[in-house]
């Protein structure tokens, strides 16, 4: 079997090879994987199917924290020239199912938003995400930065860390943040070494260095 | 409700294969297609890559994006099974350690290897400084398999003529990607050769082979290949011996016991059917066990009788001894000249595309034997946990107006990070030579049973002084390779509190060993055509009879002697030897 037997197989050839080869992904509709989630993937063994609808069944965060995720979510990715915020990319649904799946997540969550609202409540006698912008931001570079950050913030630079990472994962394994992020692979094609030009500007030679 | 009558088949087969994997697969493959009656069973469900795989499927499609929490290795690896089984619990002696990967599916671990397919060299089968026991076989009489194997099965890489990395029958290898470039300039001037990768995917057309098809390029053969493209035992032995006719898998049957006779020659098995824990026996003319080396451990010595008082075969009290994994010890770090690289699709294939074979000079160092490097890095797809090492380094370079960056951050200038850094990492993992050790073994647990009732197992293993000088060597020599290659590492060097990060027995997946085969049926389970010395019509044909592997991953080697094997049978079928 050759290459085009292999497109032929993956049900592309018919649909024209070409066309797919340069323009597929990136083509589902918003909403459709919400829909998808629910179907089991060929492959997906049962058990595993059943355990992650339980665990998208359950709710873990209160609404009040959940906004809280919303506000810190964007804050840390917003929308820009590029591409939408992290709750245009749905992270927040993405952390709850997360918490969830991994429940050593749970306890550094809900009380790494608590502590944050207790240090609202203590500064402007509010609850973080009641707080105005300025008053975010002026807690947030507190905690977003490990290295100037004080050691009473400690705790807050922890839960911070995850917030960012749990944000970033959210976003960035979006149908949005894979586009922004440029990742072009994932559709059969044809590996011939490194571009001509990027070899050139990267100083090597030819295809084997 | 539960007959708990034992279902006895009828049939008598001409062999019973246990397992699905590279061993028995090959087994059975080879036996099927000589035109004998095979049944094979397998622990877990049928899979067949062409309508199971998960690949081209996208991050978003996986409700935790591919996250490890289900999957070891993410949601969207091929294997149904992990490190950890509901209800099939194993244990470790005090002070000792062990991870025991098993994948429960038609094909086994096969379904989601790495696809780098190494021969073992000359000095492998015959050390040449005593360290430990030479095989009863040597490279050549394994070559002519080896040979076999390449033109049957695929594999790519380069000629190099290297002593002790023997070459084989190759198709074109995948060209390096932009990080491989780097890497290989890096370790060249490190002083470590690095040459093309070799492994088991089809990137040109095998001749004499129908239906599977070539190479596509999305890097994905741990998802399993829908066209066949790479080696899955699946798809390239079982399902086409299935076609002979002459092979029946059995699926979710877990094998409970060898059956032996009066004489202690095997009968059949026992096996209990996972779905509905119904009982069944299965006779057949020969026993041949591809479980995994520590499954195939456990069901010997759990099939005692009046013939066999210790376990089947295991006269020389070695089954499960000299238990050996592989060594594994790893670095990163990522290359400024990749960052805000241009965007391409560099998926290439699912194996390495570069290594290193072993190239110390044991008389200048503090450990026996040695390992080969793996690398990656570079513009994967995206999935759970991919960026979480940016905020950590972004202010360890300039941006790229010149700014310093503080560590961590949010907003524009790190989702503007996030950007910048993708693609830029590099990362090594080196696979050693850990040596097989009587002192390293499993044995029953005489306390524990599975949720089948079957007795588990009870691992002993700790590294020794060879294993962690190796790692430490690795970890010096990926510094090296990294500051060569002008790559930033933002992590210390890991010392001796964490043995240099030489990962736990069992983590690399290559363990090996337990039924070792010998010349000597005192100091051996096996002799050299992987037939036990204590009964004749029993076979092992996974990685348990190496005597020691080398730094090169088994998969290549269970194969060929898996073949060699079944050779044999016939062979001695014909002379009505068994």
């Amino acid at each position: 079997m050759n290459r085009r037997d292999s497109l032929k197989a993956l049900g592309l050839a018919a649909a024209g090879g070409a066309l797919l080869l340069d323009g597929c992904g990136h083509q589902t509709k918003a909403g459709k994987e919400t829909a998808k989630l629910a179907d089991k993937l060929p492959g997906v063994q049962d058990w595993e199917h059943a355990r992650n609808g339980k665990l998208a069944g359950e709710k873990f965060f209160t609404d009040h924290e959940l906004t809280a995720i919303g506000v810190l979510a964007d804050i840390i990715i917003p929308a820009d020239g590029v591409s939408g915020s992290a709750t245009d990319a749905g992270v927040p649904a993405f952390i709850e199912f997360m918490v969830k799946d991994i429940p050593a997540y749970q306890t550094p969550m809900r009380g790494g938003l608590k502590w944050l609202d207790v240090q609202c409540q203590r500064r402007y006698g509010k609850a973080f995400a009641d707080c105005g912008e300025s008053q975010q931001l002026e807690l947030v570079n507190e905690i977003a930065y490990p290295a100037k950050a004080k050691p009473e913030m400690g705790q807050g630079v922890a839960f911070f860390n995850l917030m960012r990472n749990l944000t970033a994962s959210g976003f960035f394994t979006s149908e949005m943040g894979v586009k922004d992020i440029g990742y072009v692979g994932n559709r059969p094609g044809v590996w011939d070494g490194v571009p001509q030009d990027v070899l050139e500007a990267h100083g090597f030679k030819d295809a084997w260095g | 409700m539960i007959s708990y009558q034992i279902k006895e088949n009828p049939e008598v087969y001409d062999a019973v294969v246990v397992g699905s994997g590279a061993g028995g697969g090959m087994a059975g493959y080879v036996l099927a297609n000589a035109g004998l009656k095979v049944l094979m069973l397998e622990a877990g469900p049928f899979f067949d890559p062409a309508k199971d795989t998960l690949q081209l499927r996208w991050p978003w499609e996986s409700p935790r994006r591919g996250a490890g929490t289900v999957r070891p290795f993410g949601d969207f690896d091929a294997a149904y099974g992990g490190w950890e089984l509901d209800g099939e619990p194993y244990t470790r002696a005090a002070g000792t350690e062990f991870e025991w990967f098993r994948a429960r599916m038609l094909g086994g671990r096969t379904n989601h290897w790495g696809r780098i397919s190494l021969r073992m060299g000359p000095d492998d089968f015959k050390p040449t400084d005593g360290i430990t026991d030479s095989w009863p076989i040597m490279y050549d009489e394994v070559k002519p398999y080896y040979d076999r194997v390449d033109r049957m099965i695929g594999i790519y890489g380069t000629v190099e003529g290297i002593h002790n990395e023997p070459d084989g029958i190759f198709l074109k290898p995948p060209k390096p990607r932009l990080n491989e470039l780097y890497i290989r300039r890096g370790a060249q001037k490190a002083g470590v050769p690095v040459i093309a990768g070799r492994g088991s995917v089809l990137t040109e057309a095998l001749p004499g082979v129908e239906g599977r098809g070539t190479c596509f390029y999305c890097g994905q053969c741990g998802r399993a290949c829908r066209v066949y493209g790479d080696f899955s035992s699946s798809s390239c032995l079982v399902i086409p011996a299935m076609k002979t006719g002459n092979l029946t898998v059995i699926d979710n049957a877990m094998v409970r016991e060898v059956l032996t006779n009066d004489e202690g020659l095997a009968t059949g098995v026992s096996y209990v059917s996972t779905t509905d824990l119904q009982e069944h026996t299965v006779r057949g003319k020969l026993v041949i066990l591809g479980a995994s080396a520590c499954e195939s451990a456990r069901l010997l010595l759990n099939s005692r009788s009046a013939a066999h008082p210790g376990g089947l075969g295991n006269s020389s009290g070695l089954v499960g001894r000299y238990l050996h994994d592989s060594t594994g010890a790893s670095a990163g770090g990522f290359l400024p000249q990749l960052l805000d690289r241009k965007r391409y699709n560099e998926d290439g294939v699912g194996s390495v595309h570069i290594y290193s074979p072993w190239w110390g000079d044991n008389s200048k160092l503090n450990f026996p034997r040695g390992y080969h490097i793996e690398y990656g890095g570079g513009m994967h797809m995206p999935s759970y946990g991919f960026m979480d090492w940016v905020p950590h380094v972004n202010h360890l370079v300039p941006t790229k107006d010149g700014a310093q960056r503080e560590q961590g951050g949010y907003g524009v200038s790190l989702k503007e990070d996030y950007r910048r850094f993708y693609g830029a990492s590099v990362g090594m993992a080196g696979r050693g030579t850990a040596l097989a050790r009587y002192d390293n073994y499993c044995e029953i647990d005489p306390s524990r049973v599975d949720k089948y009732g079957i007795p588990v197992l009870r691992f002993h293993y700790k590294w020794a002084d060879e294993e962690v000088e190796q790692a430490r060597h690795m970890q010096e020599t990926f510094r090296e390779i990294l500051h060569e290659m002008g790559a930033v590492v933002a992590s210390s060097m890991p010392g001796p509190e964490t043995k240099y990060g030489l990962e736990a027995p069992g983590k690399i997946i290559h363990e090996g060993g337990t039924t070792r085969m010998g010349d000597d049926p005192k100091k051996s389970v096996l002799n050299k055509w992987s037939q036990a010395h204590d009964c004749r019509n029993l076979f092992v044909v996974d990685a348990g009879p190496f005597v020691q592997q080398g730094d090169k991953n088994l998969t290549w080697t269970i194969l060929a002697l898996s073949m060699r094997t079944a050779d044999y049978i016939l062979e001695q079928r014909n002379k009505l030897n068994i």
